[in-house]
């Protein structure tokens, strides 16, 4: 294994960790997408470019969507009580 | 159970799945020496079979097309799902009665608005792109479509969710949706017509290295893309619809 390789896999295994470390969910929202970059970056270093877009627009744009309307609704329903 | 019998239990188990990782890990092939037949076989005849330089797409869309069918149904149907727990909470609204009631949430920072003006016409262009390309270099109608449905979505963000709502009828996105699934699997039958098995290529493969490339693969990653598009813009809406737009922004 190359360095470059074990370093891409050591940022994202920090990244990873810092996203269940984080206890905030809309803060963890952003984390996860500076995780995604991480994997992004992983799967570039490892010569997968197809699964690197596929990561960037999954962990981008579709999941921090779906993950930013849930929260936006559970504090909605916080506030009602 | 108290604090310490967890921390054991956890301690115990993390080590159990640590040893089974590096075990697994230690076992793989080292990188670049894959080591299965089939995979070598696809890479060697792939370019001259199809004449398409990304193998990727190839196995996605030709010699896995039928993976991928389920994969689009998957889709399909899980953006169905979403649509029937969030439209049956509703009161049959059609559009015009959602946009009468939607807030006047513009958004009112121009920082905001002009950085969404200039994304929007880049990531469009570059949803296109990695659509089209797909077959050339990495990319395909999966990722292009997601990021053509992202483009859409800064709309919201730069303008407001009646922007937004008016850019995507409800009725014309649910079609598309149901287009690009239906217009994949006809793709398939397509193949029948020709006398080949169900979604075999059944197209001329074209010019190598162009957008001409692939036969009747690049239909399929265009239905794709269009599928992905609009079950991405139905998730969005309905999400918007119910729990972001009743939320009125705060004046910036």
């Amino acid at each position: 294994m190359i360095p470059l390789q074990i370093a891409a896999l050591l940022m994202a295994g920090v990244a990873g960790t810092t996203v269940v470390l984080i206890r905030d969910p809309l803060r963890m929202t952003i984390v996860n997408t500076v995780f995604g970059l991480t994997l992004t970056i992983l799967f570039l270093i490892f010569q997968a470019p197809d699964v690197a877009l596929s990561m960037i627009v999954v962990g981008g744009i579709a999941y921090p969507i779906v993950l930013l309307a849930a929260i936006s609704k559970v504090r909605d329903e916080e506030k009602g009580e | 159970m108290n604090r310490n019998v967890r921390i054991a239990v956890f301690c115990v188990a993390a080590a159990g799945l640590a040893a089974l990782l590096v075990a697994s890990v230690l076992d793989l092939p080292a990188f670049g020496h894959y080591q299965g037949a089939y995979g070598n076989q696809l890479l060697r005849e792939t370019v001259a079979e199809r004449h398409t330089t990304n193998v990727v797409t190839a196995i996605v869309f030709d010699y896995r097309g039928f993976d991928t069918l389920g994969e689009e149904f998957i889709l399909f149907a899980s953006v169905v799902g979403v649509t029937l727990l969030l439209r049956a909470q509703k009161d049959s609204e059609d559009d015009e009665h959602v946009l009468r009631k939607a807030p006047d949430d513009m958004t009112r920072s121009d920082a905001v608005r002009i950085g969404g003006l200039v994304a929007i016409p880049v990531l469009f262009l570059l949803g296109l792109w990695v659509v089209a390309f797909g077959l050339v270099t990495p990319g395909g109608g999966f990722q292009g479509g997601v990021l053509l449905a992202g483009a859409i979505f800064v709309v919201f963000l730069a303008a407001s969710f009646r922007a937004y709502y008016t850019l995507t009828p409800t009725e014309w996105v649910d079609f598309a949706e149901g287009a690009g699934a239906a217009a994949f699997a006809l793709l398939g039958l397509g193949a029948l017509l020709a006398g080949a098995s169900y979604l075999h290529n059944f197209l001329p493969s074209g010019i190598r290295g162009t957008l001409e490339s692939g036969g009747s693969l690049s239909f399929l990653n265009w239905a794709t893309a269009l599928e992905v598009t609009a079950a991405m813009l139905v998730l969005f809406s309905e999400f918007l619809e119910r729990y972001v737009a009743p939320v009125q922004r705060p004046l910036a």
